[in-house]
């Protein structure tokens, strides 16, 4: 599925400096049952978030009235375990369009790439300076400039450069998924197969 | 400069390299399930496409199936829901469905091999993180997202960056009572959850040789809880014996031609990895986990370690010992337990119940235990009949339940309630993985038996 474009993204963020957040946090796996992309936002961080009566938790982050913004900022090894991109999807799905952490965890990250979550690996040290940002101001702005490959604390100016390959990036840029291009691929593809043993 | 067992089997299978971009590989076996591919299909259906090679394809259902009274109805509406709609899927996309009360039901990761759906030197991919159990037969097999299943019914291929290479040599005797299961968690505990992340691994040395292919499944399978995308070990005698015959294995000269070329599969001597740790199997003990991420594991002898002495953040182990009600310096070993559970795509194959019977054999349940004992498939819970386990367990006070993901990951109606104990042989034991609020214990079958009829944590040795 095509999706919105992404290119520089200003916003505020919210914090949640926890190492290894794993994707059961992210969406339990109760919640998967849908047929469809749809409503899984309102489970993100379910656990976490609200109380087993269904009432919200007020010191969970995403509770918190004094954050807000398109940006997530975790602790390392974010999107660990399950391969569901329903976790992806349920951040997406909540608002943010880009998760910035010193590290992924690979599927995770394949998974946000492809759906249009954009996420952005700094070092720790750039993350700490994240963390310390938002600590000091809650609305303190955070750009994501995926042209440049920059992300960058508006109210220090301080930045950090991140990776992204050049054909993902131009997906990004242009909102094209990786169907898009192997659909042009079916003859090589067709070839390749006649050549498979089992 | 050689090339490594991954390059090889890599290497076969690429299509055509994306300048500054991913590699497109070419998949040999698709495995799908209920839960990862519904809008995976419904996107293939918005794009007005069709599943290239459904003969390529295998769909089962198990994460939300029940594991009692299969022959009714599913109650569960969402669950009925999703189950039936792999169904009309599957049929629309001419794909081969092993659901709910086929003979080859099961937990994918369980009934693919045993049927001979995953072969040496293929690529594997599903829509499940643990499809890294195929690694054991000396293939590429790792999980992928919903978009990515939908990459790969549309066109056989996915684009993936090739991962760095680590090596993992475990020389050496194992100690008694320490099985595949203690190995992986070892593992996982030196390197953390993240250690492998970027890297496939390679299992080698003669600890892994020495292993049946169902522990070198449970070994590849919790490749993923150390960050690795997958892990694989060299096939050789054992993956062929266990390969050959099986259904929907090569036959005849197609068998030969496969097995001249299976022979090629290890890595040459002069080839060099990213990364290369060796670990000694006489440090390995029987292992538990007393936190709430997999690489929280100790010898079960050993006491639940200071934050210093971890590789965890102080913030994240402080949450996960209060998640656990677990205090640094304790002893795991007397711990009381609630529940035991056998079975997921890591330990629900016939030698997991051998094993868990040869704990079990002549002794009664824990009155304070409730036991849910769940094989991968039927094919599993026929051995077990005939074997005489099923005697052995229902003497003990047993019941041996329907095929099944179970309590592995609270899908289904199998549940661990909110503050309870569970020592289990699944894979994970984030919070709430088993059921809300639920705490589990990752252990071997031989330790969660120990645990089933002493009602606490027990070293097996003692029994």
């Amino acid at each position: 599925m095509a999706y919105d474009k992404f290119e520089i993204l200003k916003s505020s963020a919210y914090p949640l400096p926890i190492d290894n957040v794993d994707t059961d946090q992210l969406i339990p796996a109760r919640f998967l049952k849908a047929t469809e992309r749809k409503g899984f936002g309102d489970n993100l961080f379910r656990d976490w978030r609200y109380n087993s009566d269904g009432s919200a938790k007020s010191d969970f982050v995403l509770n918190d009235n004094k954050y807000s913004g398109k940006i997530l900022v975790g602790g390392k090894n974010f999107g660990s375990g399950s391969s569901r991109e329903h976790a992806a999807w349920a951040i997406y799905d909540f608002g943010f369009r880009c998760v910035i952490s010193s590290e992924f965890a690979d599927i995770f990250k394949n998974n946000c790439l492809n759906i249009g979550v954009l996420p952005v690996q700094v070092s720790d040290e750039f993350a700490k300076k994240i963390f310390a940002a938002i600590e000091s101001d809650p609305k303190a702005e955070i750009e994501v400039n995926l042209p440049d490959q920059k992300v960058i604390i508006l109210a220090t100016g301080e930045s950090e450069s991140f990776p992204i390959n050049g054909y993902k990036k131009g997906n990004m840029l242009n909102g094209f998924d990786d169907i898009d291009y192997l659909n042009n691929m079916k003859e090589e593809i067709k070839a390749f197969a006649e050549t498979r043993l089992f | 400069m050689g090339n490594t067992l991954f390059d090889k089997v890599w290497d076969s299978h690429l299509v055509r390299k994306v300048n500054d971009g991913p590699d497109v590989i070419f998949i040999d076996r698709h495995l799908v399930h209920e839960v990862t591919s519904p809008v995976a299909f419904l996107g293939l259906k918005n794009r007005g496409i069709s599943v290239m090679f459904p003969e390529k394809t295998f769909a089962v259902a198990d994460h939300n199936t029940p594991t009692i009274n299969q022959h009714l109805p599913v109650t569960n509406i969402e669950s009925a829901n999703q189950l039936d709609t792999l169904e009309r899927n599957t049929n629309e996309f001419g794909i081969s469905h092993w659901g709910l009360g086929h003979a080859k039901n099961g937990v994918v990761h369980v009934v693919a091999p045993e049927n001979g759906v995953i072969v040496p030197g293929a690529t594997v991919v599903c829509g499940d993180s643990h499809t890294s159990t195929h690694g054991a037969f000396g293939a590429i097999a790792f999980g992928i997202g919903t978009s990515e299943v939908e990459m790969v019914l549309a066109s056989q291929n996915i684009m993936q960056a090739k991962p760095k290479k680590m090596r993992i040599n475990v020389n050496g005797e194992l100690s008694n009572s320490v099985t595949p299961k203690d190995v992986a968690l070892y593992i996982i505990s030196q390197l953390s959850t993240s250690g492998a992340t970027g890297y496939f691994v390679e299992y080698a040395g003669d600890v892994f040789e020495k292993m049946t292919m169902e522990g070198r499944m449970t070994v590849c399978n919790l490749s993923i809880e150390m960050g690795a995308r997958g892990g694989m070990i060299a096939p050789d005698q054992a993956t062929f014996d266990y390969v050959q015959g099986k259904e929907f294995a090569p036959k005849g000269k197609d068998w030969d031609k496969a097995m001249e070329y299976w022979k090629t599969l290890k890595t040459d001597d002069d080839a060099v990895f990213d990364k290369e740790l060796t670990f000694s199997a006489s440090d390995i003990d029987p292992m538990i986990t007393y936190g709430t991420n997999p690489g929280m594991g100790i010898g079960l002898t050993k006491d639940v370690p200071n934050v210093e002495d971890t590789k965890e953040g102080k913030e994240t182990f402080g949450k996960s010992l209060e998640y656990m009600d677990f205090k640094e310096g304790e002893s795991m070993i007397g711990k009381t337990i609630d529940y035991v559970f056998l079975g997921s795509c890591t330990n629900g194959r016939i030698e997991d119940f051998r094993a868990f019977a040869s704990i079990i054999k002549g002794k009664k349940k824990a009155d304070n235990v409730t036991a849910w004992l769940v094989p991968g498939s039927h094919i599993v819970e026929a051995q077990i009949k005939e074997e005489g386990i099923l005697e052995i367990l229902t003497d003990a006070g047993f019941e041996l339940r329907q095929p099944g993901c179970s309590a592995c990951l609270a899908m289904n109606d199998d549940k661990i309630p909110a503050g309870k104990y569970s020592v289990s042989t699944s894979n994970r034991n984030f919070e709430g993985r088993q059921g809300p609020g639920s705490r589990t214990l990752l252990a071997s079958p031989l330790v969660a038996a120990a645990a089933a009829v002493t009602g606490k944590v027990t070293d097996p040795r003692e029994i």
